[in-house]
């Protein structure tokens, strides 16, 4: 077994993970997008710990490997991936630079759990990703993906897809 | 009956209430009545299925047999499962197949909900999560029986008939038998009569909303948890199993 290389520590692993990004959104990173959670060296041997978003998200495997294909490239082959359930994921985990890379790319980004409109079981006034007016209409709860519902502008009448709050 | 093997069965039963029901959904991918909808429908298959894998891959583990979550979903016999009949009903119509998840759901998140506070940290993990996936869940099904329900007399005439035809198999959600008094003695799952409590709320409020009566409880049907299924099961087994079963050992 090849051992990690020595320079090899917590933070450059942190670094080269930034090349990881979500493979249906792959202007965020794992960790922007609060997915990766932890990176420890123990004797040699590189622990990675990821938390799925969603229960059924299939991108979690895809992810795993990309994040195995990164460290292998870095020389790190005493690697172990490993899925954590709790605490559970909430979008309250996406970084705020995560949060206006989704905007850019044309994703409205999630509201904060503890905003008072979900508490309130009401809808949240969601910005259009493409013109900005807040005059929106959600379609369905359920999006392109797990994670996704989808909406439609009012103003300029198209339709855009939102990070649900969760 | 050893504390394992009772949790065994508890994984399974959580496992395959959720699997069968996913597997039933799928079923309306390309069918949709609308494509919204059949996106909508997908993707909360998509979260049943994942919880399923969440509770299979620990019933493996319990097991200890060596076996994974593919050999418990794609190689037991249907006497093996034991989810509760309501899922294995087929999909019908539209209001049927919302019905159907309606009473599931209006189950489900309780439950999930109770479930977060389990003495077993994995199961309150899984719970963790799935708590937040069927309250979308729960909210869908909720407006679908509304909308159909104080809708046209035919969504509303069809609506009732599904209420009335499903109710029957709502009887054993409730069932706690020694398996499930074993998990409650220990503080793995909950008492289920307090989850008939909020189910009951849900019902009674979502149902005044649409205008649908509650069914009252007749003969209810029994037997799911104990692997004794229906006649649709069989069928539905034949067809999610037949390609392990056909190509024994085939991977993507």
């Amino acid at each position: 077994m090849m051992e990690t290389p020595t320079h090899i520590t917590k933070e450059h692993i942190f670094a080269l993970l930034e090349n990881v990004k979500d493979p249906e959104v792959p202007v965020i990173s794992v960790r922007e997008l609060g997915v990766l959670r932890d990176v420890q060296v123990v004797d040699g041997k590189v622990i990675v710990t990821i938390t799925p978003t969603y229960t059924g998200c299939p991108a979690m495997d895809v992810m795993k490997q990309d994040i195995e294909a990164e460290l292998h490239k870095a020389g790190i082959i005493d690697l172990k991936v490993k899925q954590t359930l709790a605490p559970a994921w909430t979008t309250d985990w996406i970084s705020d630079e995560g949060k206006a890379k989704l905007k850019a790319y044309g994703i409205a980004p999630p509201e904060k759990t503890a905003d008072i409109r979900a508490l309130k079981g009401e809808q949240p006034i969601v910005e259009c990703p493409q013109c900005g007016c807040k005059d929106t209409v959600m379609i369905s709860a359920f999006g392109s993906t797990a994670c996704k519902a989808l909406w439609k502008c009012n103003d300029c009448l198209e339709p855009f897809d939102q990070f649900k709050c969760l | 009956m050893t504390e394992k093997e009772a949790l065994l069965t508890y994984c399974l039963r959580r496992g395959d209430d959720n699997l069968i029901l996913s597997h039933r959904l799928g079923d309306w991918c390309g069918h949709g009545p609308q494509l919204e909808e059949d996106i909508a429908l997908t993707n909360r298959a998509l979260d049943l299925i994942g919880q399923a894998r969440n509770y299979l891959q620990y019933a493996a583990e319990v097991e200890g047999k060596g076996k994974t979550e593919d050999d418990l979903a794609y190689l037991r016999n249907e006497r093996q499962f034991v989810n509760t009949k309501l899922v294995e009903q087929p999909n019908g119509d539209y209001a049927h197949t919302i019905c159907r998840s309606f009473l599931y759901d209006a189950w489900h998140l309780p439950l999930q909900q109770a479930l977060t506070k389990s003495t077993d940290e994995r199961i309150a993990a899984i719970a963790g999560k799935a708590v937040k996936e069927v309250t979308y869940h729960l909210r869908t099904s909720s407006e679908w029986m509304i909308r159909f329900g104080d809708g046209t007399e035919e969504s509303h005439k069809r609506a009732q008939t599904a209420l009335d035809t499903l109710w029957t198999f709502t009887g054993d959600l409730f069932e706690q038998d020694d398996v499930h008094q074993l998990m409650v003695s220990v503080g793995v799952a909950p008492d289920l009569a307090t989850i008939k409590i909020s189910f009951d709320a849900t019902i009674d409020n979502v149902l005044s909303e649409a205008t649908l009566e509650r069914p009252a409880d007749a003969f209810m049907a029994s037997g799911g948890r104990q692997g004794k299924h229906g006649e649709h099961m069989g069928f539905m087994l034949a067809e999610m199993q037949y390609l392990q079963r056909a190509y024994p050992g085939a991977q993507w």
